[in-house]
């Protein structure tokens, strides 16, 4: 009688050093990383950047129509903003197809599943939820683009008067509430994730590993208040549509969480 | 020193070879000493069956001190049961209360067969050292011990991650089946010291790809170490992501790169 | 036929040198036409299998278990003796050398010994580049401490896990021979015949364990690396799978066993504590550094140890060995806490042991250093015994450790049989009637990396141009059948007891009868008795399941039936023996003051054993032992 060989759950092949690097997981995890702190950036600033609703309608306006023409008569209008969503974009994309084909590797590695109930000791929520919370995030933000970049989502869409798109999409209850649970799995998300990249990079180092901790709770939950705090403002009736009608180019009166500041 | 006995019940995983269907089956132990350790506790139930003409369970042992690697099974949905830092063997009736009700199933991982019940196949963890798992220094050509010092903090971090035992527990308790923190602690240990240098970058590329030949991938739930008997820490995986990176990304081919 | 132990001529210091000089060599081109099976991947056969495989022999190593790093070698604690003399304490060669004759109470031979003490800092150079993680000091260079009984500080140490650095180190090795393809590496696959033709050991029959098919290796020569016998014991601090089957059967194909009487009782081992007790957990001997052994001088004293002031107390290894102390050689620790607690003085619920108090070295040194050279030994302690000793003093007693007796060889570590080999622990050849603390780890990779490959050489090199026997041979057929016959034998008598129901029987007589002390009334009823377990094991043994798959009663069952043959070897020996030594000690010859006596005019011999039949007496041949080096002494360690 032969014993059974080892089963193997991927071939090692050899090819060009990058094909080699992202066909690992070691280096699809970098990847991950990597695309995971593009797309931290991109969530920070786009808080900050929305923090303007707080201001006025003008304030937030005319930072979008500002993120159009970054940076100045250097290059032609939209150029530099387009070069950041396609970036975005393609980082967007080597993050779920990296995490999709983990996921699938992962799924081949333990084929046949505990048949007792496990108990986990260290894993968090957010760690084993991570691909839900991804996939809710990702559907939501295919949701948000045709709701408040393309408009197609939204009948009030008013192209370049991102305050009266915003006020009248969440203004909608279900957007408003679909909103806050995209957040809230964002916010897990980030919790590992911010975590989780220093262990995927090799960041480490006795002196400053539990930072690492602080700070991925600090990240995710700057995120989840800033943005949260967006359509409960505006369910709760803090900020209004108040100037319906109003050409954008026009100040609008009394719009804004604190009013018309001139 | 008559310590009261406990009543336990287990609820073991039954399979009578690689390929045959297995399933759960409850015996009931009734005279369990506190003292006992876990696996005394299934060598009284196993001398009950054999009286009783039932097979015996199979189940991997040999050292009885936590350091040989050889025993190991979930014991109520946790490698090596709930005692933290501690082998299967080392693990006492005393930490259970009377009348328990314990669940044993084996190890489960694609790379790991199921011999019988509880025994597995972990020879996969020995293709990964084949693969560059250790220092190549024929006998012989040594030179003195003294030669080259290792400083004191580092030969200290090398014997943390050295202490591995090899007994799959971090690939149990993985929900990928990640093999990363045994990889990484064989890593660690060699790529540590300084006569570790020379192989560097080879070991490690060579290491993590053949452990990804059988294994899942690391997604930082850090059961691995929870479940570890000698708790070797997941710092040591960062340590092997980084070293994966830098063998991969750096060109190395200019004299003077080749170490770190 | 004559015992010729092949020891070289000329001065002591110069035999080894001498000898590989004038040892036959195998060209390198030739050396892969030679095919060597090593059975055993401990450090003596981790060892050898690599190095054997570097030197390009064609190799093929045998473990019975999942992965070579198993082998029991993993849990020696303390450490690895070396004359380097690192501390410039005055150790050398010479030193090392004298220290583990005169620690074997004169029954080894002088001339391995001195080869042993030769090695053993080659042994050490080749660990560290290895990248073995020995224990540091601040600047670097490596540390090292006096352990049982030395008085240099000549023990180096990875923590309390020596052994288990020292088997990676051989492993690894190993692993790497493994994926250049030098050698074939089988696991879960036990050894169980010798092959012979004509008194040459031509190869080895297996069980595979887990299809239990039975098949054949050839080779030009065996190497058994398969580790001591002190299961025989039943309890001992070995690892459960531990056995002495490999060396039984070449025991019984032709192969002398020697010295089998002499089994090392280790001082510091956790008393036992009930009758499902499955094996006894050593504590390490380095913690007798520090630690000091004492009992309550009232044996009805039922005090906590704490409460009993020191007036009380009697820490009898200072009282009766002033200069040594609590760090006595092991047998003389051992038996010294066998009479305290023969004599009542018992410590702990069974009153089965003695105490060994750290409260005197954590007032003095404080508890991070305690912690910080002990740490670990004191978390396995307070797991097992459920008590902490930073509070408590542990409670310890003796248990069978270390068997010095085993297959006879001669200088070139080549049994009676011509072409086989054996090493570490299964042979009989350095530690004489007792080993040093820290020096099994020594002889076993001293074997396997140093002597062996250039041994093995001498005896390969007339053999250019012969294959190794076919496996379709009649002799291989022969043992095969054998093999296959018995596993059906084992399974087809379906009695009423259980395997381990008769080990632990066979491991009581053997303990109570032939253990720490030794009478020859004891060793004609242990004599009596094991037969008798032997019928009935053979009538009454219930083996159940089946030979085709994994079967753990089934390998259990065959090595406790060679356990039940060779106890009465064991008792034989240990009759024949009329005199105390080391590890053997009989109750009728000790001095005035209860230590062993030696009787140096009509023992100083090696005894070995050959095989005659079952139920037939063997016949005993004896190799004289010179010693031209190290004068006859008696060990005093007052």
């Amino acid at each position: 009688m032969q014993r059974s060989a080892v089963t193997q759950i991927k071939v090692r092949k050899v090819a060009a050093w990058p094909i080699t690097f992202y066909r690992s997981a070691v280096g699809k995890k970098w990847v991950m990383a990597i695309t995971g702190i593009m797309l931290m950036g991109f969530v920070l600033s786009h808080m900050v950047g929305n923090l303007k609703l707080y201001l006025s309608r003008e304030e937030i306006n005319l930072y979008g129509e500002a993120l159009r023409e970054i940076p100045g008569h250097l290059l032609p209008r939209t150029v530099f903003l387009w070069t950041i969503r396609l970036g975005l974009i393609g980082a967007f994309a080597l993050h779920i197809h990296a995490a999709v084909s983990l996921t699938r590797l992962n799924r081949k590695a333990r084929p046949v599943a505990y048949q007792s109930e496990r108990d986990y000791i260290a894993a968090s929520f957010a760690a084993r939820t991570m691909r839900w919370s991804g996939v809710i995030v990702g559907l939501y933000v295919v949701f948000h683009l045709l709701d408040l970049t393309a408009g197609t989502a939204n009948p009030d869409f008013v192209r370049g008067d991102p305050y009266n798109n915003l006020v009248r999409s969440l203004e909608r209850p279900v957007v408003g509430i679909a909103y806050i649970v995209a957040n809230l799995a964002l916010g897990i998300h980030l919790f590992h994730g911010a975590w989780s990249i220093f262990q995927s990079l090799g960041v480490n180092n006795p002196r400053f590993n539990n930072a690492r901790k602080r700070f991925a709770q600090g990240f995710a939950a700057l995120i989840v208040i800033g943005n949260v705090s967006f359509p409960v403002a505006i369910l709760a009736g803090v900020i209004k549509q108040s100037c319906e009608g109003t050409p954008i180019e026009e100040p609008c009166a009394g719009s804004g969480a604190f009013g018309e500041k001139n | 020193m008559s310590a009261p006995k406990m009543h336990i019940k287990v609820t073991a995983w039954r399979q009578s070879g690689p390929d045959a269907p297995g399933a759960f089956k409850d015996y009931d132990v009734n005279d369990v000493s506190p003292d006992m350790s876990f696996l005394e506790m299934l060598d009284t139930l196993n001398e009950r069956l054999i009286e009783n003409n039932e097979e015996p369970i199979a189940f991997d042992h040999d050292c009885r001190e936590g350091i040989c690697g050889s025993c190991g099974m979930m014991i109520n949905g946790v490698p090596h049961g709930p005692e933290r830092g501690t082998a299967t063997c080392q693990l006492h009736m005393r930490k259970f209360n009377d009348n328990a009700h314990i669940t044993v199933e084996p190890f489960r991982a694609a790379a790991f067969t199921i011999n019988k019940d509880l025994s597995v196949d972990r020879s996969a963890l020995d293709r990964i050292v084949e693969a560059g798992g250790y220092i190549t220094a024929p006998t012989g050509s040594a030179p003195d011990a003294n030669l080259i010092p290792v400083p004191k903090a580092v030969s200290d971090t090398a014997m943390d991650a050295a202490q591995c035992i090899g007994c799959g527990a971090c690939v149990a308790a993985c929900p990928n089946s990640a093999a990363q923190l045994f990889t990484s602690a064989k890593l660690a240990h060699l790529n540590l010291l300084p006569q570790g240098q020379a192989e560097r970058w080879d070991r490690t590329i060579d290491m993590v790809e053949t452990m990804e030949m059988y294994f899942g991938s690391c997604t930082n739930f850090r059961e691995c170490e929870a479940a570890c008997p000698k708790e070797i820490s997941v710092d040591f995986i960062a340590m092997l992501n980084k070293d994966y990176v830098k063998s991969q990304l750096k060109q190395r081919r200019l004299a003077g790169q080749v170490f770190p | 036929m004559a015992l010729n132990s092949h020891i070289p001529e000329g001065p002591m210091a110069d035999k080894w040198t001498n000898h590989k000089f004038e040892s036959a060599l195998v060209n390198p081109a030739n050396k892969r036409k030679f095919k060597v099976i090593v059975v055993g991947t401990g450090l003596a056969g981790a060892s050898a299998a690599a190095t054997l495989a570097e030197l390009g022999y064609q190799v093929t190593a045998i473990s019975f278990h999942d992965t070579p790093r198993r082998a029991h070698s993993i849990a020696a604690q303390g450490g690895i003796n070396a004359a380097k003399n690192y501390p410039n304490d005055g150790d050398s060669v010479h030193r090392l050398f004298y220290d583990t004759v005169k620690g074997g109470d004169f029954r080894a031979r002088e001339a391995n010994v001195h080869r042993l003490a030769e090695v053993s800092v080659n042994i050490i150079d080749q660990c560290v580049a290895q990248g073995v993680p020995f224990a540091r000091e601040y600047g670097g260079q490596l540390d090292n401490r006096s352990f049982g009984g030395a008085q240099v500080s000549r023990t180096f140490y990875a923590r309390g896990q020596t052994g288990q650095q020292l088997l990676l180190g051989a492993y690894q090795a190993l692993a790497r021979q493994v994926s250049l393809g030098n050698v074939e590496l089988l696991t879960r696959t036990e050894m169980l015949e010798l092959v012979t033709k004509d008194d040459r050991a031509v190869g080895v029959v297996c069980r595979d364990l887990i299809t239990g098919a039975v098949f054949s290796l050839s080779g030009h020569a065996v190497v058994l690396a398969t580790g001591g016998y002190g299961n025989v014991y039943y309890l001992s601090t070995n690892a459960k799978l531990s056995n002495v089957t490999a060396a039984w059967r070449a025991h019984k194909q032709g192969a002398y066993f020697a010295n089998p009487c002499y089994t090392q009782i280790h001082p510091t081992c956790i008393p036992a504590s009930d009758d499902f007790q499955s094996k006894l957990t050593l504590m390490s001997e380095s913690l007798r550094n520090d630690g000091r052994i004492w009992v309550p001088k009232d044996s009805g004293d039922s005090r906590s140890p704490r409460d009993i002031p020191e007036a009380d107390r009697d820490y009898y290894l200072e009282r009766r060995y002033p200069a040594f102390g609590n760090l006595v050689p092991r047998d003389i620790a051992s038996r010294a806490a066998k009479r305290e607690v023969d004599e009542g003085r018992g410590v702990g619920p069974l009153k089965n042991g003695v105490y060994l108090d750290f409260g005197a070295a954590i007032s003095r040194l404080g508890k991070p250093v305690i912690e910080e050279r002990y740490g670990n030994l004191f978390e396995i302690y307070e797991r097992i015994a459920d008590d902490n000793p930073y509070d408590t003093p542990m409670r310890i007693y003796p248990a069978v450790h270390y068997t010095m007796g085993g297959l006879w060889v001669d200088y070139n570590l080549m049994s009676n049989l011509e072409g086989l080999y054996v090493l570490g622990e299964a042979n009989f050849s350095d530690h004489g009637a007792n080993r040093l603390g820290a020096s099994a780890l020594m002889q076993g990779l001293a074997d396997g990396y140093f002597v062996l490959p250039y041994t093995i050489g001498a005896y390969l090199a007339p053999l250019l141009g012969t294959a190794p026997l076919a496996t379709d041979e009649p002799v291989f057929k022969a043992a095969e059948t054998k093999v296959a016959e018995n596993s059906r034998r084992l399974l087809s008598i379906k009695g009423d007891r259980t395997v381990d129901d008769i080990h632990r029987e066979l491991g009581k007589v053997m303990w109570e009868n032939c253990g720490m002390g030794r009478t020859e009334a004891s060793l004609s009823k242990a004599l009596a008795d094991i037969p008798a377990i032997r019928e009935e094991f053979w009538t009454n043994v219930r083996v159940l399941g089946d030979n085709e798959s994994l079967n753990q009663s089934l390998e259990k069952a065959g090595r406790v039936a060679d356990f039940l043959e060779f106890g009465e070897l064991l008792c034989n020996d240990a009759q024949q023996r009329k005199e105390s030594c080391g590890g053997h000690f009989r109750e009728e010859y000790q001095t005035d003051e209860g230590e062993a006596l030696r009787d140096d005019e009509n023992f100083a011999y090696v005894a070995a054993w050959e095989f005659n039949g079952v139920d037939t007496a063997p016949t005993l041949h004896k190799e004289d032992l010179e010693f031209k080096e190290v004068h006859l002494a008696t060990r005093s360690y007052k």
